[in-house]
């Protein structure tokens, strides 16, 4: 099975990639319609909150975190598959990676958006938010640096930015592209303006080629730093649950993990909204899928090692949360997250499901749902079950609100990323070209050797 | 300008606690409860709620766990068999313990919680954005967050009620952290004059409203570094030190003739309040 068809004209690539910018098919309004209706309930959830008070969302004493920190995690993690697809595997030279990169880099750029909001929903004062940033002022009052809570702030930022140069910067040639062959109106000049006057001289190209892999090797330590910054929320506090030496790594694991389950269920739904069906190969999705497969042992493994670790320590307030966690009102959850995180991928180690779409698509989301609720499980339970038996079993099921939120939040996503589709080409166009390129001269270059031989 | 005093005050702001090298002097405020002695009347946490301006929430709310009792009357009812059933629960006056080394401070994000000189771990209303991290990382859990805007509600505070309220202590609004202050607003005025007479508060010269309150004095409170006053002695006759995650009674393998206590002391919160052990068995 080949990755790519070697006699794709480049003229037929520009054309199938533009295409998905004007002509999608009907299903994707449907997608946008769906998006925009669940962000709308999302919306009213926070209006409601806002004017109300954060005691809508059905938070307490002790349960003063709750959906809105745990989807923030879960959103955070989504992003990082991004990078990994493009800026790593770009390091390492895995070309296969070319058709599909461009919208795992959507959906890094766009998760990371809508963690953002999660931070804003979840303050009791988000019109003072900005006490958070680090400004100067004449009272000379400044954020407490201490506090993993500002770290995360700034990682978040950072990663945002640089995603955005990162998403951006990639796109420059396709831009011009997509300047040249679209008529005239508000997106011409849109192109127009963001191509940069590319012209695709030698030396533009040289200059793009430095930039690019620049970006792309500060990316990668970003991306784990950030999780990692993440995993600091939790690991950097006092609380039985949280206090893990492991969970920066199992976090960056666990956000991968994610990532790599979210580029499938996108893939899937590009592939056949925009007709993606040539470039998109069901050889690709094999290769993300192994990749998925990868991680997901990765983060099985490391689940077990943070299980271990408490369970055979002598941290007794920690093996009573994970005891808790096993067998308390959270008992379905837990389980759930353990049979959706490291029993459902092992069907991906199965090669007759690993080009199965339908089936690919139904595990795709129960991975992600499966990630969820590890978050939830990590956030949750510690509250209901701390150091301090007066407010043990104090479980607080959140709100509608909480719920309508969260769920806002993937209207909200897929709003975002699926306007991002159809204003911009969301397959690489260049680099599928280089791609076919380098797979027709080294099959011309087989096929010599093959006549040399005679 | 900002940048250089956020430089100067950065290691003042993050000294670490408790400290020998700079004790406090004259004031570390401080408490001891006496559990042997506590009826579990909740007079205490009626005063607190009188003095400080606690919203009242209602039974509804009450009921979702947002209520604001900066002082709790937790009830214990001991697992092993007893002789009285009946003699009820065991009772645990719960509030901000002020840890020296509070785990709520360094995780603020604004740094809207801090350490006084004084040894109080003070909540600054203005500046809390409400990101409930301290919260989180408390290990007592007597950090109460104003869920809905209760100076606004008809039901918590009606109209002529407004005139009930302490004039010394702000209304908190919607959004913001509060705790146990140990009465500052008290504290304050009592060592503005005695600076203007050039002393020190003296002892018994303040009290914190639960203190007033208490019908059996279970609860002592007053300036620890000050030899004469009741804490003192009590935390002396106690053997509890401040700077030790390990006091004398727990060493003492069998039990120990001695009663005092600091609670999940194994965290080294440094808590800034005593308990006495409960001694007697019988019924209230």
């Amino acid at each position: 099975m080949k990755d790519i068809r070697e006699d794709i004209a480049w003229a037929k690539i520009n054309r199938d990639v533009l295409v998905s910018l004007e002509n999608p098919r009907k299903l994707y309004w449907v997608i946008v319609f769906g998006a925009l209706s669940l962000f709308s309930v999302g919306l009213g959830c926070e209006i409601y909150q806002y004017q109300v008070g954060m005691g809508v969302a059905n938070l307490n004493n002790p349960n003063v975190w709750g959906l809105y920190i745990a989807t923030f995690i879960f959103w955070i993690g989504m992003s990082h598959s991004g990078t990994l697809l493009s800026a790593i595997l770009h390091l390492m030279h895995a070309d296969w990676r070319k058709p599909i990169y461009r919208f795992a880099e959507a959906m890094t750029t766009f998760s990371l958006m809508t963690a953002g909001l999660f931070v804003m929903v979840h303050i009791g004062r988000l019109w003072q938010f900005y006490y958070a940033l680090p400004y100067p002022n004449d009272r000379g009052t400044w954020p407490n640096f201490q506090s993993p809570l500002l770290w995360d702030a700034m990682a978040i930022f950072t990663y945002l930015s640089s995603s955005v140069l990162f998403l951006y910067v990639g796109m420059i040639p396709d831009l011009a592209i997509c300047r040249d062959n679209l008529h005239k109106g508000w997106r011409k000049k849109l192109y127009t303006l963001l191509a940069l006057g590319w012209e695709g001289t030698d030396r533009q190209w040289r200059n793009f080629r430095v930039t690019y892999l620049t970006i792309a090797c500060f990316l990668i330590p970003l991306a784990v730093s950030v999780h990692s910054i993440v995993a600091s929320d939790f690991a950097m506090s006092q609380q039985p649950g949280w206090h893990v030496t492991s969970f920066p790594p199992y976090f960056v694991a666990g956000a991968l993990y994610s990532g790599c389950a979210a580029i499938i269920t996108l893939f899937i739904i590009l592939r056949y909204v925009f007709r993606f069906e040539d470039y998109m190969t069901k050889s690709i999705l094999k290769k993300t899928v192994r990749l998925t497969f990868a991680i997901a042992m990765v983060w099985t493994y490391l689940n077990a090692v943070e299980f271990a670790a408490v369970w055979y320590g002598h941290d007794m307030d920690a093996k009573a949360v994970l005891i808790q966690k096993a067998t308390g009102p959270f008992a379905p959850f837990w389980w759930g997250m353990v049979f959706c995180g490291s029993v459902v991928p092992l069907m991906l180690a199965f090669k007759r499901f690993q080009t199965n779409i339908p089936v690919l698509f139904a595990v795709s989301l129960l991975l992600n749902l499966g990630m969820w609720l590890e978050r939830w499980m990590i956030v949750a339970p510690t509250f209901s079950h701390g150091y301090y038996p007066w407010v043990w079993d104090n479980d607080q099921w959140p709100s509608l609100i909480q719920w309508g939120m969260v769920m806002g939040s993937f209207g909200w996503f897929t709003l975002l990323f699926m306007v991002f589709c159809k204003v911009f080409p969301s397959v690489s166009m260049y680099e599928v070209k280089e791609m076919v390129y380098h797979r027709s001269l080294h099959l011309k270059k087989n096929e010599t050797a093959g006549q040399g031989a005679h | 300008m900002s940048v250089s005093n956020l430089l100067e005050n950065w290691s003042q702001f993050r000294h670490f606690h408790p400290v020998d090298d700079k004790p406090h002097d004259p004031y570390k405020w401080a408490m001891s409860i006496d559990i042997d002695a506590c009826s579990g009347c909740n007079a205490c946490s009626v005063a607190c709620y009188a003095e400080n301006n606690i919203p009242v929430v209602g039974k509804e709310r009450f009921q979702h766990g947002q209520q604001m009792h900066w002082m709790r009357i937790e009830r214990y009812w001991p697992d092993h068999d007893f002789d009285f059933p009946e003699q009820g629960a065991e009772f645990l006056p719960m509030m901000c313990q002020q840890c020296e080394a509070a785990p709520c401070e360094t995780v603020c994000p604004v740094g809207a919680t801090n350490h006084t000189a004084d040894g109080l771990n003070s909540q600054i209303y203005n500046r809390c954005i409400g990101s409930r991290y301290c919260s989180a990382n408390c290990p007592f859990k007597v950090r109460y967050f104003n869920w809905y805007d209760y100076p606004t509600d008809e039901t918590v505070w009606p109209a002529e009620m407004n005139r009930q309220l302490n004039p010394d202590v702000s209304v908190r609004g919607k959004g913001v952290m509060e705790k146990c202050t140990f009465c500052v607003q008290r504290l304050r005025a009592a060592e503005v004059t005695a600076k203007g007479e050039g002393r020190i508060v003296r002892e018994g010269e303040v009290q914190t409203a639960c203190q007033q309150a208490c019908p059996t004095s279970a609860i002592s409170f007053g300036n620890l570094v000050d030899p004469e006053s009741r804490v003192h002695k009590q935390w002396q006759a106690q053997q509890v030190e401040m700077n030790v995650d390990e006091q004398e009674k727990d060493k003492e393998p069998g039990g120990s003739h001695l009663r005092g206590y600091r609670i999940l002391e194994e965290l080294r919160p440094y808590p800034s309040v005593m308990y006495l052990e409960r001694v007697r068995e019988s019924a209230i």
